[in-house]
C-alpha cells in the first residue's frame, strides 16, 4: 500500500484553487463534447482531452510531481541513451577487465563510480541493469493492472454468485504473503526477464482487479450502462466500452503506485539470487552482489543501485499521489 | 457479535481450502516433474519410478488430491525435504515460533513509533516537521529492506560496534530473546517500511477525525486541545489502523522473509530462501502454505478486534 492514504488536501496545491474549472482553459466552441454534436454517445469514450488537460494540469501545480517524472525521464534516458555515449562491456568480465582498473576499484580516474568484484564499471553496469529493472516494472505492472482491471470489471459487472467466486480467489491469493509466493513460482519456472514480467503481474493484479470491481459496483448502475442494456447492448460492449473507459483514472492512478512495487518486488527477488539471470542483471541483482563485497569496505558497490531504486520509486509514488488528487477532484466535480 | 464470528471463520476455512488446492496444484506442475526436481537431472528412470509410487505420484490427480488431504488434515503431514532429510512439518515448527517473535515485536515496535509521528504531524500539520516526516517516509517506503538492512549492519555493526553483524541464533526463542543486542537491527529493519506507511495512515485517519462533529462538540463543550487530541480524535483515529494491521499482515511476513536472510535470521523466511535454493519443492511449499495460515490467522484477530473496538461493524454485518 502507498504511503500515501490521503484524504486530506488542507496543504496541497489545490487549497488556493478556488474552483478548478476556473484555472482550465475553456473548450473550444464546437468542440465534439457539447451537446448536439457529433462527439460519442453518451458515456462510450471518456473525453480524453480533458482527462490529459487535468493531468497537464496536475503537473503545473504539483512540484513533487513534475520532479518525479523528470526523474523518471531521466532514469530511461540514462539507462537507453547513457549506454550510446558510455561504452562499457558488461557480459564478459575478460573483456570488461581490459578497460577497467581492476576488481573492485574504488570511483574515480577510467571508472567514475569504480568497478564491482568481477571488474564491470558499475556506472556503466547501472545502465545495464536498470533497462531490466525499469522494463520488468514497468511490463509487469501494466500487464497486471491490465488484468486486474478486466477481472474486476467483469465481476463486478456480473454481481451474483460469479462476483462471489472470482472475488473469493482474490481474498485467497492476496493473503498468502506475496513474497512466498514470488519465490515458489520464481523457482518453478526458472525465471527469464519475460517469465519475471508474467510472475511480478501474477502478484500484482489483485490490488487493482478488487478496485476496478468496487468501481464497476458504482459505474453499471449509471444511466449510460442502462440505457446501453435497454438499447441491446452486448455485455461484452458494455465492460470494454463503457465500464472501462469510465473507471480509467483509477485504473492510471493505480498502474503507476504498481509500478514502483513491480520495482521493488523484482528488486527483492534479484536480492534473494531469483531476479535476472547473470550475465544479464537488474539492479537488485547489483545490490546483491555488493553486498558482501560492501562489508569488506567497498561502498561503493551498493550505493549506486540502492539510490537508483529509491530514486525512482519515490518518483513514481509522487506522480502516482498527484494523478490521484486529480481523480478525486474530477470526482467532486461530477 | 457470535453471527459475525461464524461468518468470519467460515470465509477463513474457505480461504485456506483455496490455498490448500493451489499448493496442491503448484506441487504439481514442476516442469519435469517433481521427481526430477527432487532426485536431479541425472536420476535414473527407476529410481524416478520408485520416487513417484513412494509419493503416490503415480495414481489419479484426484486419489492424490485426496491422499493429500488426508495426510496433511489427519497427519499434518506436508511432504518430505530431501534436502534436511526430515518430514516437512517438523522443520517448520522448529522454525515458525522464532518468525512470530521477529514479526511481534517489530509489529508492536512498528505501533508504538508510527502512531505518535502521525499525530505529531497532525499537530504539526505543514509546518517543516511534518514536510520533513512526509519526505522520510516516502523514503522508507521505498526502500527495499535488504538495502535498509546492509546499510545499518555497515555503521552500527561493522564500523561502531554497537549492535551484532548477525541475528541471534540461538536454537529455542528464549536463547533468541536472551541476545538482544543481536535482535535489535533485525527488528529496526522489519519495523521500519511498516512505520512509513502506518504513520501515513495514522496522519490521514487522524486529520480526518479532526474535522468530524464529536470533535467540534468536545471543542464547544469546553474540552482542553490535550483532551480533545488524545481522547475525542486519537481514540477514533485508531480504529482504521486495526483493519491496516490486518491488511498489512502478509507484506510485514514478506519483509520478514528479506530480514532474516540478511540478518541470517533461523527463521520461516530464510528456511524458503534456503528451500528455494536447494529447489526442495515440498519444503518451499509447506513454507508458503504455513506462512500463509498464519497470515489468515493473524487478519481473522485483527478483524475480530475491530469489531470489538468499533461496534457499528458488528451491526453492520447483521
Amino acid at each position: 500500500m502507498p504511503p500515501g492514504e490521503e484524504r486530506d488536501r488542507s496543504g496541497s496545491a489545490w487549497s488556493d484553487v478556488p474552483s478548478v474549472e476556473a484555472v482550465g482553459s475553456p473548450p473550444p466552441v464546437g468542440a465534439p463534447a457539447s451537446p448536439g454534436g457529433l462527439g460519442p454517445e453518451g458515456g462510450e469514450a471518456v473525453s480524453t482531452g480533458g482527462m490529459l488537460r487535468q493531468i497537464a494540469r496536475v503537473f503545473k501545480e504539483n512540484k513533487l510531481a513534475v520532479a518525479g517524472l523528470v526523474v523518471i525521464v531521466l532514469m530511461i534516458l540514462f539507462c537507453w541513451l547513457g549506454p550510446v555515449f558510455y561504452h562499457t562491456n558488461q557480459t564478459n568480465a575478460q573483456e570488461a577487465l581490459v578497460s577497467s582498473t581492476a576488481e573492485n576499484a574504488p570511483p574515480g580516474g577510467q571508472n567514475p563510480l569504480g568497478t564491482d568484484n568481477a571488474g564491470f564499471d558499475i556506472l556503466g553496469r547501472l545502465m545495464f541493469g536498470g533497462k531490466n529493472s525499469l522494463l520488468v516494472g514497468l511490463a509487469a505492472a501494466i500487464l497486471g493492472t491490465a488484468f486486474g482491471a478486466l477481472y474486476g470489471a467483469v465481476s463486478g459487472f456480473f454481481g451474483g454468485w460469479v462476483d462471489a467466486v472470482m472475488m473469493r480467489i482474490v481474498d485467497t491469493l492476496l493473503s498468502i504473503p506475496f513474497l512466498f509466493l514470488l519465490i515458489v513460482l520464481a523457482v518453478i519456472f526458472h525465471p527469464t526477464a519475460y517469465w519475471l514480467i508474467v510472475i511480478i503481474a501474477f502478484v500484482s493484479w489483485l490490488v487493482p482487479g478488487r478496485l476496478i470491481r468496487g468501481e464497476t459496483l458504482t459505474l453499471r448502475t449509471r444511466e449510460y450502462v442502462q440505457a446501453v442494456r435497454a438499447m441491446g447492448g452486448s455485455r461484452r460492449r458494455i465492460v470494454l466500452r463503457h465500464i472501462i473507459p469510465n473507471a480509467i483514472g483509477t485504473i492510471i492512478v493505480n498502474a503507476t503506485f504498481q509500478v514502483a512495487d513491480a520495482i521493488l518486488l523484482l528488486a527483492a527477488l534479484g536480492f534473494l539470487g531469483l531476479g535476472i539471470q547473470p550475465p544479464q542483471t537488474d539492479w537488485g541483482s547489483m545490490l546483491s552482489d555488493g553486498v558482501t563485497y560492501a562489508v569488506s569496505g567497498y561502498w561503493w558497490e551498493i550505493y549506486p543501485a540502492g539510490i537508483a531504486i529509491v530514486l525512482v520509486v519515490v518518483a513514481f509514488n509522487f506522480v502516482g499521489d498527484a494523478l490521484r488528487d486529480s481523480l478525486e477532484v474530477r470526482l467532486q466535480q461530477r | 457479535m457470535i453471527g459475525f464470528l461464524i461468518r468470519r471463520v467460515i470465509q477463513a476455512i474457505v480461504v485456506v481450502i483455496i490455498v490448500m488446492l493451489l499448493v496442491f496444484l503448484l506441487g504439481h506442475i514442476i516442469p519435469g516433474g517433481a521427481a526430477r526436481a527432487a532426485l536431479g537431472p541425472r536420476a535414473s528412470k527407476v529410481a524416478i519410478e520408485g520416487f513417484n509410487r513412494a509419493n503416490n505420484y503415480d495414481r489419479p490427480l484426484i486419489v492424490q488430491f485426496y491422499l493429500y488431504l488426508k495426510n496433511l488434515v489427519w497427519h499434518r503431514y506436508l511432504g518430505y525435504s530431501y534436502h534436511f532429510n526430515q518430514g516437512v512439518t517438523n522443520i517448520i515448527e522448529e522454525r515458525l515460533p522464532k518468525t512470530l517473535v521477529l514479526v511481534g515485536i517489530s509489529t508492536v515496535l512498528a505501533l508504538i513509533v508510527a502512531i505518535p509521528l502521525g499525530v505529531l504531524q497532525v499537530v504539526r500539520r505543514n509546518k517543516p516537521v511534518d514536510y520533513i516526516l512526509t519526505g522520510v517516509s516516502f523514503v522508507f517506503y521505498a526502500m527495499p529492506p535488504f538495502l535498509l538492512g546492509t546499510l545499518l549492519i555497515l555503521y552500527f555493526a561493522i564500523d561502531t560496534h554497537v549492535f551484532s553483524v548477525e541475528a541471534p541464533q540461538g536454537q529455542t526463542v528464549g536463547a533468541i530473546l536472551s541476545d538482544p543486542r543481536a535482535l535489535v537491527l533485525p527488528e529496526i529493519t522489519l519495523a521500519a517500511i511498516t512505520i512509513a506507511s502506518f504513520s501515513r495512515y495514522m496522519r490521514s485517519s487522524m486529520m480526518e477525525a479532526m474535522t468530524e462533529d464529536y470533535v467540534r462538540t468536545a471543542r464547544a463543550k469546553g474540552a482542553g486541545p490535550r483532551r480533545v487530541l488524545f481522547v475525542h480524535a486519537l481514540r477514533n483515529a485508531l480504529i482504521p489502523i486495526v483493519t491496516l494491521l490486518g491488511l498489512s499482515i502478509p507484506a510485514i511476513v514478506s519483509g520478514a522473509v528479506i530480514t532474516e536472510t540478511v540478518f541470517n535470521y533461523p527463521g520461516m523466511g530464510l528456511l524458503a530462501v534456503q528451500a528455494a535454493e536447494n529447489t526442495d519443492i515440498p519444503l518451499l511449499l509447506g513454507t508458503a502454505f504455513v506462512a500463509t495460515l498464519a497470515t489468515v490467522a493473524g487478519s481473522f484477530i485483527a478483524d475480530v478486534l475491530y469489531a470489538v473496538v468499533d461496534p457499528r461493524i458488528r451491526y453492520a454485518s447483521r
